[in-house]
């Protein structure tokens, strides 16, 4: 079966700060990946490079088989309409949820199904609301994101990617900044989504959510990976002072006997 | 201690009224010509084409910076000489006060565009969205609420500036007053009408804008995010 995501030899710098020095990732389809690291790692970086949002050094990616640009003179070239294209089959949620103020719950989940996807406005409603009962926040399409908490406004910028049926979705430290009693609805909405096999690559500093939900863990270290597998062995027995060091780090994290 | 009587001017008010009307006909049209312009301007700017950036910037500043009176003259005297074209004193005022106010909505736009913050830009692309449609989609409906308070602040100023245009000998307000005040040789009371027209136009004016800023806010957006 193809990859739902493979990335070979990827190489970002942002002038002459090389940030990801040389990344290969394989994530197979229905795999939850987790990438774990040190602030400054590069793993925001490597997620940002997955969809284009930052458009790799040199390297390759492929998505579900379809390679990414084409090759002219050694290098990848990308075409900006190509790279919108290849953006509507991959959701992205962030740490700062990024919900459009402007709009209705039901709007913001609307928008990219009817400007980006051309369907019709009772297409896009319906698919809607269907992704947001999956968040269980049915009841919020006509409110505006400041009547939301946290929590919920990260739940529906996960429905927002959904309503886009993306083969993969991105989750960059989606719940950093939420309080801490409403971190758990977000990581429950994820736990849902693995469960159901939806193919996901996430960034976060909740070592439980890595250790129970994904399939592999990555531990980043200054561009590299430094060491990725099952988490119950990465998280359990790491082979490195590095990644033990991070790990301890996390104090409130206790792994299961 | 002067006699006020305000008989001979209110017997010509039909003057000052027409003048009202040609004030507010070049004060419309520069805005319906001046925003749009200001956009297009704003968006040059801030685009990554350095010609075409270096090129918007120094127009906005050259008009920004040069006085409206000469910038009025050199359109009704200087520019008819050079493209031998048919200048009159209504097409000068609305060319001139349409390019100068666009030099300034052009930096309300660029403000209001760069006060969004660029996470709306990220999520707009991230769901496969091009930049124009984040912009006329996402930002610029959240620019423009911003925008508001600005924009009106600097409207009343144009407004205020047209006054200018009788120097050309265009019947605007101003110009029908100082015709007024030669024939009744009641300045006083001519130029008190005058100030008390100018004022409730820019209340009405003012007033428009307080109730368009009331209804976008209305919907939605309480906060960012
Ligand atoms: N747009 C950018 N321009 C310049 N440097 C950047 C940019 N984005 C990230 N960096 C730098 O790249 C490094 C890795 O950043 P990032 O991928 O955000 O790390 P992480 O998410 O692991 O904390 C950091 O040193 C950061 O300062
Ligand atoms: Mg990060």
């Amino acid at each position: 079966m193809t990859n739902a995501v493979e990335i070979r030899e990827l190489h970002k710098s942002f002038g002459d700060l090389e940030v990801l020095k040389g990344i290969d990732l394989d994530v197979a389809q229905g795999e939850a990946v987790v990438l774990l690291g040190s602030s400054g790692s590069g793993k925001s970086t490597l997620l940002r490079c997955i969809n284009f949002m930052e458009e790799p050094t040199s390297g390759r990616v492929s998505l579900n088989g379809d390679l990414i640009g084409t090759e002219q003179g050694g290098r990848m070239r990308y075409r900006e309409s190509d790279l919108c294209q290849l953006r509507t089959r991959i959701g992205m949620v962030f740490q700062h949820f990024n919900l459009f103020p402007h709009k209705t719950v039901l709007e913001n989940v609307m928008e990219g199904q009817v400007i980006v996807l051309g369907r019709s406005k009772a297409e896009a409603k319906e698919k809607a609301m269907a992704q947001l009962a999956r968040v269980g926040l049915e009841e919020k399409a006509p409110e505006y994101p400041a009547r939301l908490s946290g929590g919920q406004k990260q739940r529906v910028a996960i429905a927002r990617a959904l309503a886009m049926d993306p083969e993969v979705m991105l989750f960059d430290e989606v719940t950093s900044a939420l309080d801490p009693e409403l971190v758990g609805e977000v990581l429950k909405t994820m736990r849902q989504l693995a469960e159901e096999g939806m193919t996901m690559v996430c960034v976060t500093h909740e070592i439980g959510f890595a250790y129970h939900v994904a399939n592999k863990v990555c531990f980043l270290h200054q561009g590299q990976i430094l060491e990725q597998g099952a988490p119950q062995v990465v998280l359990k027995t790491p082979e490195t002072s590095r990644v033990r060091e991070f790990l301890e780090g996390h104090s409130l994290f206790k792994l299961p006997e | 201690m002067h006699e006020w009587d305000f008989a001979a001017t209110l017997a010509d008010m039909d003057l000052l009224l027409l003048g009202l009307w040609n004030t507010i006909q070049v004060f419309v049209l520069a805005l319906a010509f001046g925003v749009p312009l200001g956009l297009g301007l704003a968006l040059g700017r801030m685009s990554r084409t350095p010609v075409l950036s270096q090129l918007c910037s120094f127009v906005i500043e050259f008009f920004r910076t040069t006085p409206p009176l000469v910038q009025l003259f050199w359109f009704f005297f200087a520019l008819p000489i050079l493209i031998s074209v048919q200048m009159t004193p209504f097409v000068a005022s609305v060319l001139t006060f349409s390019i100068q106010s666009s030099a300034f909505f052009a930096e309300i736009f660029r403000g209001g565009i760069n006060s969004i913050d660029k996470g709306q830009w990220e999520a707009a692309k991230a769901i496969g969205m091009t930049r124009k449609a984040s912009l006329r989609r996402i930002i610029l409906p959240q620019a423009v609420k911003r925008m508001i308070p600005a924009f009106a602040e600097r409207s009343i100023e144009l407004l205020k500036t047209t006054t200018l245009i009788s120097t050309v000998s265009y019947a605007d307000l101003m110009f029908q007053a100082n015709e007024l005040a030669s024939k009744t040789f009641r300045p006083l009371e001519v130029y008190t009408v005058v100030a008390v027209m100018y004022f409730f136009l820019i209340l009405v004016f003012s007033q428009i804008t307080i109730l368009l800023e009331y209804r976008l806010a209305k919907s939605g957006e309480g906060t960012m995010r």
